[in-house]
């Protein structure tokens, strides 16, 4: 047998170097249209009139009022419109689409119709949209989440406490950019309307149309091009643009491709939920034993997915800690900016960061190592989760953090600090990450994989999951031809098309190896006993959530998720004394995800997965001002380059999940969520001062520093 | 405006507005999809080509600047050994995750060690500086370049 996280050559990785592979926006037609949206120029209003000049021959001005079906993109509510009808809720939301066959005179023309509007007093903060002094812009009061869970008995841990502390912590918007922006090419041929694009999430965008369009399933056809990059920002809102293009096909009978620039996509697509997080805890006996965690998450001015992102960021409240007793509450709150969205976490990013640095207070205030602080109230086998899920799998958070500590030499750094012109610091965070859907999420989705051994002996794949860069191109192959014990090659895997495929569901939540995966293990596991040279044999599985998981969704009762992945990272910094900038010079981690299907894909999830994290804590800075971001390009909103990134140095404890495909579980987002509180704690370790909000920003540092100066004379 | 360059070594004429962007032209005109227009503001490299050897983003390059230069894309590229070195050093080294930047990449990588055969490490991250990825975390793509230095050491220094 081969050995399963031997890395191989990634499959789809020589006609990307070679700029062949096509990405959407090198899919071309002749007698294609160009597509260009017209955007709401104010925050919040009534749409009064629309003057749209004349028109030349071939172009096209499309609305609200084309659309057959219903306007409401398919989500968890019913409140976001493909194109706004009579109100406006966001500056950029998309009111009209321009089609036609050049495209300067496509922007020309959208750039000459007037929109004629009555300004709604916009709610441009959390704190406003809570006050509801402004007309609400969802239901009665702007909530469009309101949730509670407790456990065990959080008031008597309170009166029983030495010392109740309670802190609040910010986090920001965070902007996904991945290399490749949105875009959608959209046909309408005979009644059947067919979208080629870039997203995670094939059926998401086809059931959008379905009800667009009103139609049936069989009238809509979906293929993803070679996506590149998603990071969650291609889960929900390529449903919208595609709904657009597609609404262009339509009414045109012609081709139109609907590609955005990165300003458009800097400033008018989703973002990670900015958080407001109070953490209330009672301390006894040098331990907390009780929590009350209260998450305000800015959910922008459509639903969304945020009622989920909420509840992901609730469940990961306690981190990787095991509190008795437990209080959380979550609101995810209704303002007029750009809907928030899916991002690499999905909530759990905002409340790990805050719990983290929430224990490293505690630790410092009673005179404890932040490390073994944490360690002492670890999550062990056998534990209930916040929710009251069971670990039934064995927990290696001490082994995980002793290789991290040893392989950064965390303690004689530490104590002995680097001498040099800047200020030198290092920090430590330890976490979890649900693997798969929250909640019953998955029971919902009975997500179907189809394996296909075809008459040459060839073996096709059929899911709906997507390789964005994160790799299950080679992955899932490599599972496949490993159980079947055929070559790599021999097992095929296209892009999905929506024809082709069953709904295996989306690209998300780190759910494609180990939720997919496993699928296409119990796949090939059956087909290899079907096998009969030459001849076509079809094996499909659909999942079910092992018997043991109990849950109760209305509740916020049991086994939140199946399994779960951990990790610790040690994050050292160097602070410049003057300037306060931040230089994160080296990154360690050590993650239990499972058995990795390929040891140098994970590396590079890590890699990655890490450096989008500190750019989370440090550079990436993206802020509101009268409704509008102040960051719209990427020359304004600052990704990490090559000269920011630290070195990384990793490591990985491998305890297999059972219904994982050789014993994996999820990678993809625990990567992301520990780098942002080990900065934190680096730079607090650096300046000697307690933080509490990312990201990091060198003037709020200069701020804190001369307050702490002024105090200390 | 007609305008006569050097493409990929072959001599070039076609007509476009002089103040279009090179990127536009390349990809409309020569169907060069391997140039990316990741940004349109020359801060990600995506679209990087070489000009008379030197990397540009076309995207910031108007049309009419290349008339008698000579522009190499990634398809250019692609033909010569050195291509070969660099393609196998970065699937060897993982670099490669969703793959739209890695074309830009590519070019930055070869002008480097054309004229830096054994670049250190803080030579590799500025020469890939203007060249963003939002994948890998850029520890593997620089693993690629020095396998590349190092399998193609005489081709560098030829």
């Amino acid at each position: 047998m081969r050995d399963i996280s031997k890395p191989v050559r990634r499959f789809d990785a020589s006609e990307k170097i070679a700029g062949v592979a096509r990405f959407v926006d090198d899919h071309y037609e002749e007698g294609m249209l160009y597509g260009k949206i017209v955007r709401s120029e104010r925050v919040r209003a009534k749409i009064k009139a629309i003057k749209i000049p004349e028109l030349p021959e071939g172009y096209h001005v499309i609305s609200a009022k084309d659309i057959p079906g219903k306007n409401r993109i398919k989500m968890i509510f019913d409140d976001w419109p493909f194109l706004a009808e009579d109100v406006v809720n966001y500056f950029g939301e998309p009111i009209l689409l321009v089609v036609g066959p050049e495209r300067e005179k496509v922007y020309e023309i959208s750039e000459s119709i007037e929109i004629e509007y009555e300004d709604i007093p916009a709610i441009l903060s959390v704190e406003e949209a809570l006050l509801n002094k402004k007309p609400p812009i969802y239901g009665e009061n702007n909530l469009f989440a309101d949730y509670f869970f407790e456990k065990g008995d959080v008031e008597n841990a309170f009166s029983e406490a030495d010392e109740v502390i309670e802190e609040e912590f910010k986090t920001g918007f965070q902007e996904h950019i991945y290399l490749e922006p949105q875009g959608m090419i959209a046909k309408y041929n005979n009644g059947r309307i067919e979208v080629f694009g870039s997203m995670q999430c094939p059926f998401y965008v086809k059931n959008a149309l379905i009800e667009e369009f009103d139609t049936k399933p069989d009238k809509i056809r979906v293929v993803q091009t070679t996506t590149g990059g998603g990071f969650g920002g291609k889960e929900e809102y390529p449903s919208q643009i595609a709904g657009i293009a597609a609404l262009g096909a339509y009414k045109t009978g012609k081709t139109v491709k609907l590609v955005y620039d990165r300003a458009e996509d800097v400033e008018f697509t989703t973002k990670r939920h900015p958080s407001h997080i109070r953490i209330k805890g009672a301390v006894k006996n040098g331990k907390v034993i009780g929590i009350e965690v209260e998450i305000i998450l800015n959910a922008g001015s459509y639903a969304g997915l945020s009622s989920v992102v909420l509840q992901r960021g609730m469940f990961a409240a306690t981190g990787a800690y095991s509190i008795p007793n437990v209080r959380v509450i979550g609101k995810a709150v209704a303002t007029n900016i750009v809907p928030m969205g899916a991002f690499r976490g999905f909530g759990a990013p905002q409340s790990i960061f805050a719990i983290e640095t929430f224990m490293n207070h505690v630790a410092k205030r009673l005179g404890r190592d932040p490390v073994e602080f944490k360690l002492s109230h670890r999550y062990r086998k056998g534990d209930t989760t916040a929710t009251g899920g069971l670990l039934r799998n064995e927990v290696r958070l001490p082994e995980i953090v002793n290789r991290v500590l040893s392989m950064s030499d965390y303690y004689s750094k530490k104590k002995e600090k680097k001498e040099g012109k800047k200020l030198y610091g290092i920090g430590f965070s330890m976490f979890l990450h649900g693997c798969g859907f929250t909640g019953n999420g998955e029971e919902i989705l009975k997500s179907i994989a189809r394996l296909k051994k075809r008459k040459d002996n060839k073996v096709e794949i059929l899911i709906s999951n997507v390789d964005m860069g994160q790799g299950p191109q080679t992955t899932l192959r490599k599972v496949v031809a490993e159980v079947l014990g055929i070559p790599y090659e021999d097992v095929i895997y296209e892009n999905p098309d929506t024809d082709r495929v069953p709904d295996s569901g989306p690209t998300v939540a780190s759910r494609t190896a180990m939720i997919v995966g496993g699928l296409l293990y119990r796949a090939a596991k059956e087909l290899k006993e079907k096998w009969v040279d030459g001849e076509e044999i079809v094996v499909e599985k659909q999942y079910r959530h092992p018997e043991y998981i109990k849950w109760d969704q209305e509740k916020f009762k049991g086994d939140a998720y199946p399994e779960y992945s951990w990790g610790a990272n040690v994050i050292e910094v160097e602070v410049d004394p003057i300037t306060y900038e931040i230089d994160v010079k080296k990154a360690y981690a050590v993650f239990d995800l499972g058995t990795p299907l390929d040891r140098k894909i994970i590396e590079g999830q890590i890699h990655g997965g890490m450096l989008q994290g500190i750019g989370y804590a440090t550079l990436e800075v993206m802020e509101q001002k009268d409704g509008r971001f102040m960051q719209r390009t990427i020359t304004d909103y600052i990704v990490p380059t090559a000269l920011d990134a630290p070195l990384f140095e990793t490591d990985l404890v491998s305890q297999p999940y059972e219904h994982g495909p050789f014993g994996a579980k999820c990678a993809g987002e625990l990567t992301f969520v520990g780098a942002a509180p080990a900065v934190c704690a680096a730079v607090e370790d650096a300046l000697q001062i307690d933080l509490y909000e990312i990201p990091i920003r060198p003037e709020k540092l200069l701020t804190i520093m001369e307050k702490k100066n002024e105090s200390e004379v | 405006m007609k305008v006569r360059f050097k493409l990929n070594g072959e001599e070039v004429e076609v007509e476009a507005n002089p103040a279009s962007r090179l990127l536009d032209v390349l990809r409309e005109k020569f169907g060069l999809i391997g140039v990316k227009e990741g940004c349109g503001e020359g801060e990600c490299g995506a679209c990087a080509v070489l000009l008379d050897g030197r990397v540009v983003h076309s995207c910031l390059v108007p049309f009419a600047n290349v008339m008698g230069k000579e522009i190499i894309t990634i398809e250019g590229l692609r033909k010569t050994e050195e291509y070969r070195i660099i393609e196998e050093s970065l699937l060897d080294a993982g670099s490669v995750q969703c793959g739209f930047c890695t074309p830009g990449f590519v070019i930055s990588i070869y002008a480097l060690l054309k004229n830096n055969p054994n670049p250190e490490d803080k030579e590799i991250r500025e020469a890939i500086s203007g060249n963003l990825c939002r994948c890998t975390g850029y520890q593997m793509i620089i693993d690629g370049v020095k396998l590349a230095a190092k399998r193609g050491e005489k081709l560098w220094k030829a």
